[in-house]
């Protein structure tokens, strides 16, 4: 699904953010992207999502190459990602409702699909009852799980989280982790990027290692171990 | 993966991974249709929910276009005013005092002769008495006069190859040298100058109805631009979500083309307004001049073509606003 091939990510301030990044994320595999703040992470998922292009080596995603996506292309490109950001990017001029409509409304889904669709996410992550609602109003973890929500309405192979649960206290942070898994149960390939150790040592999944812009570290969390120092 | 969203054709709705729509063309175009009249609808109540703020931008535009327009229609007046004399400039000669009825028969019969001249009408000195004693309204004044003031007149129509400023000057110089001619005056001379200030007065107007015309352009790229700045985090989103350029530019360039046509409908009411408080002063003036001339009014096509030549100025201005400024926005 995911394909790093000596991906390295100069900024043009010289610093370096990822340095002869390699790896792969198979179709339907889940996998948590580690490191300190700061390690690359955020910069790998902009690699991905195309927010960011590589100063060298390649990405691929969904088999396909990005080092020759025109900008013109990158659209339709995100429609087969879904993001879940750490401030969520919830809009508070709207409903729940049209938050989560909105990557629909982008490809132009007719509008009697739109509301059924949107009512399935919500009630995938719990909150039906609220799609009403403005967004503003609701708790830090409700706004997350609406910001999943649009991040799967649009049914995308692959889902990317940066720092989804950032904000959040240990057990909202899990019942996040929860549903994530449950997407990646369906066949939906799964990326998160998180700092909490624990939190991901917990959850059992593939761990993928980042200090200092190197990926150090490539395994589940017991073969992890020793090489994340902790 | 990443599918051309256009070349999925149709799978069955709720499969897996098949993120693109999945609906045959036509479905397509439905949607697509009714995005815009979404977003046209979407960005009017904008307007709507923001009354005064609204309102002024449209004034602004309206004052800019109504200017322009207005001199246009004056620069008409007057043009339908000399364009109707224009043809048949015509030479009054006073003649003098002492020439009595039956000398002005000659010199009508001698100038009826010549060849520059078509048409030699005499107005006895009687006769002009009693139309100016009817049309001046002084009628009962005059009869204070022991006699008549007012001379013989000719009045020479020349031929249509002799309407032209210096034949017309010579004719007039030949007519003058006469001895019984104590005054000849011709209609003519006005008139060109009128045309020639309305020439001036044309292209003065068609300059700065360019200039107000930019300026109409940059009031509504500026007003966009202020848009623009205050959905930054929505034109965030909809690029994340995968937002055409086109899709987040659509909702500005339906703001820019409300404004325009906001601002249109307003410049015509306040081209209305304005020549109904000039048309009453306006006839009286014809009136004195014993004219028929009024105002010239904007037509319906004319409403219609202000109307649309000010949404090209909204949507250009939106455009402009658009391309510098929020191709700059990238999800960071």
């Amino acid at each position: 699904m995911i394909e790093f091939e000596r991906v390295t990510k100069r900024y043009a301030d010289h610093s370096v953010a990822l340095h002869d990044v390699s790896f792969a994320l198979e179709r339907g595999e889940m996998a948590f992207l580690t490191g300190h703040s700061g390690a690359g992470k955020s910069t790998l998922l902009k690699l991905i999502m195309l927010m960011e292009r590589p100063s060298s080596g390649r990405v691929q995603v969904g088999g396909q190459p990005l080092d020759r996506t025109p900008r013109r292309r990158i659209p339709y490109l995100r429609r087969h990602i879904g993001v879940v950001f750490q401030d969520h990017q919830l809009l508070f001029d709207r409903t729940v409702f049209d938050n989560v409509a909105m990557p629909l409304e982008v490809t132009g889904v007719p509008p009697r699909d739109v509301a059924r669709r949107v009512r399935a996410a919500l009630d995938k992550v719990g909150l039906l009852s609220k799609e009403r609602m403005n967004p503003v109003r609701l708790s830090g973890g409700e706004q997350q799980r609406i910001g999943i929500a649009r991040a799967v309405v649009n049914k995308p192979p692959l889902l990317l989280a940066d720092e989804p649960t950032g904000n959040l206290d240990p057990a909202l942070s899990a019942e996040i982790m929860d549903l994530f898994r449950e997407f990646n149960r369906v066949g939906v390939s799964v990326l998160v990027a998180s700092h909490d150790i624990s939190l991901v040592q917990a959850m059992g999944c593939r761990m993928l290692t980042l200090s200092e812009g190197r990926l150090t570290g490539d395994g589940s969390h017991s073969q992890m171990r020793g090489a994340y120092g902790g | 993966m990443a599918a051309d969203p256009r070349h999925s054709g149709t799978q069955s709705a709720g499969r897996r991974g098949a993120a693109r729509p999945r609906s045959p063309w036509r479905e397509q175009l439905e949607s697509y249709l009714a995005h815009h009249r979404r977003t046209a609808r979407d960005a009017a109540m904008r307007m709507r929910d923001a009354p005064l703020s609204s309102l002024m931008t449209g004034l602004v535009i309206a004052i800019a276009l109504a200017l322009p327009v207005a001199l246009m229609l004056m620069l008409a007046t007057v043009q339908t005013v000399s364009s109707g004399w224009d043809e048949a400039a015509r030479i009054n000669v006073y003649l003098a005092d002492e020439v009595d009825l039956t000398q002005a028969e000659g010199l009508r019969e001698h100038w009826a002769g010549e060849s520059a001249i078509s048409e030699v009408e005499l107005i006895a000195r009687d006769e002009a008495l009693g139309s100016f004693r009817e049309r001046s309204g002084l009628g009962e004044a005059l009869d204070f006069l022991e006699d008549n003031p007012l001379p013989h007149t000719l009045v020479l129509t020349p031929e249509a190859r002799y309407q032209e400023a210096s034949a017309l000057q010579r004719l007039v110089e030949r007519l003058e040298s006469d001895e019984y001619v104590v005054r000849v005056q011709l209609d003519l001379e006005w008139l060109q100058r009128l045309n020639a200030i309305a020439d001036v007065l044309e292209r003065g107007v068609t300059a700065l109805g360019l200039l107000l015309g930019l300026a109409v352009v940059l009031v509504i790229g500026n007003t966009i631009r202020l848009a623009i700045e205050s959905r930054r985090r929505e034109i965030v989103v909809a690029k994340l979500v995968g937002g055409t350029e086109a899709f987040v530019r659509r909702p500005f360039l339906y703001t820019g083309l409300w404004y325009g046509a906001l601002g249109g409908v307003l410049a015509w009411w306040l081209v209305e307004v304005a020549f109904w408080w000039l048309s009453v002063p306006v006839d009286r003036l014809a009136d004195l001049y014993g004219s028929a001339f009024g105002l010239q009014r904007l037509s319906f096509g004319d409403v219609l073509t202000l109307v649309g030549a000010s949404m090209l100025f909204g949507w250009l201005g939106a455009w402009l606003a658009v391309k510098r400024h929020l191709d700059a926005i990238e999800p960071r």
